[in-house]
């Protein structure tokens, strides 16, 4: 049975559209066949962050609209078998996406695939609602932040209560905590809220904590998801994520600072 | 004397100031989650027919709905000034 997890956060540039990328790789490379819908219609990135800008000849909007079929639209992914890649349209507005139209994307799609993970755009207008309005799962994108954090909570309230099993009474949305943009040496002096401060704020299951790093500005300049950068510290956070995704007991990393010894701080200490 | 009290004095971490004024400001969101869409016009509203007669600032209202067995109640609490009262 497909599972379909909306990836949202309310608040933009918090890491959305890489943790969306970076999970779907991950999922793939598990050998679970998986989609990643770019549900941002007018501002798409998703294929940028994928590396298949080029590639993008119908989107999402041209499906719902008729213009194309799925097939069409979908771009497989030239890295990762098993792994899909449905764009967002450029063009036009946000009206684009009906309901109904995303519901029977989302219904053919169930058929072949085991994953479907929905890159909402930021906001709690109807872009945002429609891509977390199906969903079985939500992975809420936060960063140790006031604003964000707020956001997220926000959010939250949207899952219980927007949602198809919101309205419909059903079991409601598992939901899940991913912590982006950590920086365990600011936390420990003290002006980053912790892991726990987060934790104890939202109270919400803690999927993953990916740390700051300057693997994912590499990865997005690359078009590579930062999944494949397996020697990085954001690429080894997004690994673990995923398995905990698929109900594995991971320990947590990369929460504690260490502080970094004379000889590495005179040779630089090595990747990042 | 002053010189060791201002060394001795800790500044008080960002952290813990956003993490105090985060429990605030979400507390407060939690509050407000599923009521419905109409509440924050309503408040308005009846804060506008209230004004037609007593003088009063815009936190002088609170309005709240509670859901018991089979039915809700609308609790409206306004803080009339002192003056105006008699």
């Amino acid at each position: 049975m497909a599972k379909i997890i909306v990836v949202t956060s309310g608040k933009g540039g918090v890491g959305k559209t890489t943790s969306a990328a970076a999970i779907a790789t991950g999922l793939a490379l598990r050998g679970k066949k998986t989609v990643v819908i770019d549900f941002d219609v007018g501002l798409r990135n998703l294929d940028l962050i994928m590396g298949c800008e080029r590639r993008v000849v119908y989107d999402l909007v041209n499906v719902i609209q008729g213009e194309a079929g799925l097939n069409q639209a979908l771009i497989r992914d030239k890295r990762v078998e098993n792994l899909f890649i449905l764009p967002a349209s450029q063009t036009r507005d946000k009206d684009a996406l009906t309901q109904e139209g995303v519901e029977e994307v989302l219904d053919t799609l169930k058929e072949t695939f085991d994953y479907i993970l929905c890159d909402s755009p930021a906001g709690i207008e109807r872009g945002a609602q429609l891509a977390m309005y199906y969903a079985d799962e939500a992975i809420v994108v936060t960063n140790p932040e006031v604003s964000s954090v707020r956001d997220s909570d926000r959010i939250l309230g949207l899952l219980s209560s927007k949602t198809r099993r919101a309205v419909q009474g059903d079991d409601p949305i598992k939901e899940h905590l991913l912590v982006t943009r950590y920086n365990p040496e600011r936390v420990t002096q003290g002006d980053m809220l912790t892991l726990d401060d987060i934790r104890e704020i939202l109270a919400i299951n803690l999927l993953g904590l990916i740390p700051e790093s300057d693997a994912v500005l590499r990865a997005s300049n690359q078009g590579v998801p930062v999944t494949h950068d397996a020697d990085s510290d954001a690429g080894q956070a997004y690994t673990d994520t995923v398995s905990r995704l698929l109900g594995e007991d991971v320990p947590l990393r990369f929460h504690e600072w260490q502080k970094k010894g004379l000889l590495s701080r005179m040779f630089g200490g090595g990747r990042r | 004397m002053k010189l060791l009290e201002f060394l001795k004095r800790e500044r008080k971490k960002s952290a813990s100031v956003a993490k105090e004024r985060l429990q605030i400001i979400v507390a407060h969101q939690r509050s407000q989650r599923g009521q419905p869409d109409y509440m924050p016009m309503l408040e308005r509203e009846l804060l506008e027919v209230i004004r037609r007669y007593v003088h009063v600032g815009d936190d002088a209202i609170q309005i709240s709905l509670d859901s018991e067995d089979n039915c809700s109640v609308l609790e409206l609490n306004v803080t009339l000034p002192k003056s105006e009262r008699d």
